[in-house]
């Protein structure tokens, strides 16, 4: 007798149980997914406004955003974590809500979500390439215009019922407040400098205290550039330690690779050493490094770093370790003078003021030192 | 700036006090606090403490503020200088 095929289990059971073969099925589509578009990581959910589905964001950080902070300071793939311009919202915000404009700098966005838990407000990000407030306000990006195109593009107007929008302080060298107000009716109120001090400036209505408007640059703040400008040049540094690999052979018998390779780890210590000088040391002791141009404030921390540096060279001869020394030097005023870029204080006509100076000493010693390195074969 | 100071004598900021109407626009937006508002006039309370980001210029509504903005970044001059070189002008794209 043949026994009855049990029923095959799968055709009862409802969809989203389907035990089956092969890896775990993934969860159903959700009721907001658009063919051809991704929701992204920290959109919670949409709110329905005026204006049509407006997405809401989440207040919390998520590993994935803390790694993508990491990588966009590098520089690692960040068109990849653009945020899309437009409108978006925290909370449960209604017509009277306040709203925060933004830039589609991923850092930028997430440190002002960071600071959103708990408030209702709608947030306006601005199309500035991928690139912070302050930076994009330089170049206009962050701007009078580009705030007026996404207000309009957003329909703005028909979410909110007030005329208002928070700018960030920073953002006032792109955006000129009468200019905008003229352009489309929004008016400006000038929010804090740090996205931290936010929940104190929307409990105090709109009101800054008078340290949100002042800039600070404190260890924590500096060393957070220090990795950021050492991978800015990671490029050209190893294109130099390369060319110089070729450069320590030469001598008499035209090229020698054990001559090569033993001056190429003279050179690269004394190299690096001018490296780490100039992008940590002199961001870590600037408030203490004596006179205010930074080639000189280079100069001054390399010099008992190229002391420390020679002190691992001994055995060779002193035109090599005069070179050493000037290379180290040199690297360091350069990078130092570099950091200009990433400080909040330093005035393009004081940067130009002292680069006048320091290109000619800087190309003075790098010149010295090759010429020494290249004639020591010789000697 | 609190504990840091740049190079003195070198910015390009002005402000005249003729036009100036006080609306006090510059003295909110400045992030070094350059300027004071008081009887209705503006004032220059630390004029080495410029960055020269423009911000202030930028929300004047009578221009009574000049300033050749910029950006105090050793490649942005070193474009700057390059520009200037091959007779090229034009926005500077850096940083």
């Amino acid at each position: 007798m043949v026994k009855p095929l049990s029923p095959f289990p799968m055709l009862d059971s409802r969809p989203e149980e389907i035990p089956c073969c092969g890896p775990a099925s993934s969860p159903p589509a959700g009721k907001d997914e658009r063919p051809g578009y991704k929701i992204c990581r920290y959109v919670r959910d949409f709110v329905q406004t005026g204006a049509g589905p407006v997405p809401r964001v989440s207040a919390e950080l998520e590993f994935h955003d803390k790694l993508g902070a990491g990588m966009v300071r590098l520089g690692i793939g960040r068109d990849e974590y653009r945020i899309p311009p437009g409108l978006y919202c925290a909370g449960n915000p209604d017509r009277e809500s306040p709203v925060l404009v933004s830039a589609n700098y991923k850092l930028s966005f997430d440190y002002l979500r960071r600071e959103l838990l708990g408030q209702d407000v709608w947030i306006l990000v601005l199309d500035t390439r991928g690139i912070n407030v302050w930076c994009a306000a330089a170049h206009k990006t962050f701007g009078t215009e580009e705030l007026a195109r996404v207000i309009e593009a957003s329909g703005l107007s028909r979410v909110v019922s007030h005329r208002r929008l928070v700018v960030p302080q920073l953002g006032a060298a792109g955006v000129a407040a009468p200019a905008l107000k003229k352009a489309s009716g929004f008016e400006v109120v000038w929010g804090p400098l740090r996205a931290r001090d936010l929940p104190g400036f929307l409990a105090a209505s709109c009101k800054a205290e008078p340290a949100m408007r002042k800039l600070t640059f404190t260890m924590t703040e500096r060393m957070t550039l220090a990795p950021v400008e050492l991978a800015m040049v990671l490029k050209p540094a190893l294109l130099i330690m390369v060319a110089m690999f070729f450069v320590s052979g030469f001598g008499p018998e035209l090229f020698s690779f054990g001559r090569a390779w033993s001056r190429w780890l003279l050179f690269s210590r004394a190299f690096l050493a001018g490296l780490l000088s100039g992008a940590v040391l002199v961001p870590a002791l600037l408030p203490w490094l004596p006179f205010r141009p930074f080639y000189l404030k280079g100069i001054v921390a390399a010099l008992p770093v190229a002391g420390a540096v020679l002190l691992g060279s001994n055995a060779v001869s002193p035109v090599e370790m005069a070179a050493q020394a000037f290379i180290c030097l040199a690297v360091s005023s350069y990078m130092a003078m570099n950091f200009t870029g990433a400080t909040p204080y330093a005035s393009p006509s004081g940067v130009e003021w002292e680069m006048r100076r320091a290109i000619p000493l800087q190309g003075v010693l790098v010149l010295t030192a090759l010429g020494l390195w290249l004639v020591r074969p010789f000697l | 700036m609190e504990g840091f100071r740049y190079i003195s004598g070198v910015v390009t900021l002005a402000l005249d006090r003729e036009i100036c109407i006080g609306c006090g626009n510059c003295q909110t937006v400045c992030p070094h606090r350059v300027f004071e508002v008081a009887d209705r006039k503006a004032r220059l309370i630390d004029l080495d403490g410029c960055m020269e980001c423009g911000a202030c210029a930028n929300n004047c509504p009578v221009a009574a503020i000049s300033v050749t903005p910029g950006v105090g970044c050793a490649s942005y001059v070193i474009k700057k200088w390059w520009m200037e070189i091959r007779g090229k002008e034009g926005p500077i794209t850096c940083c």
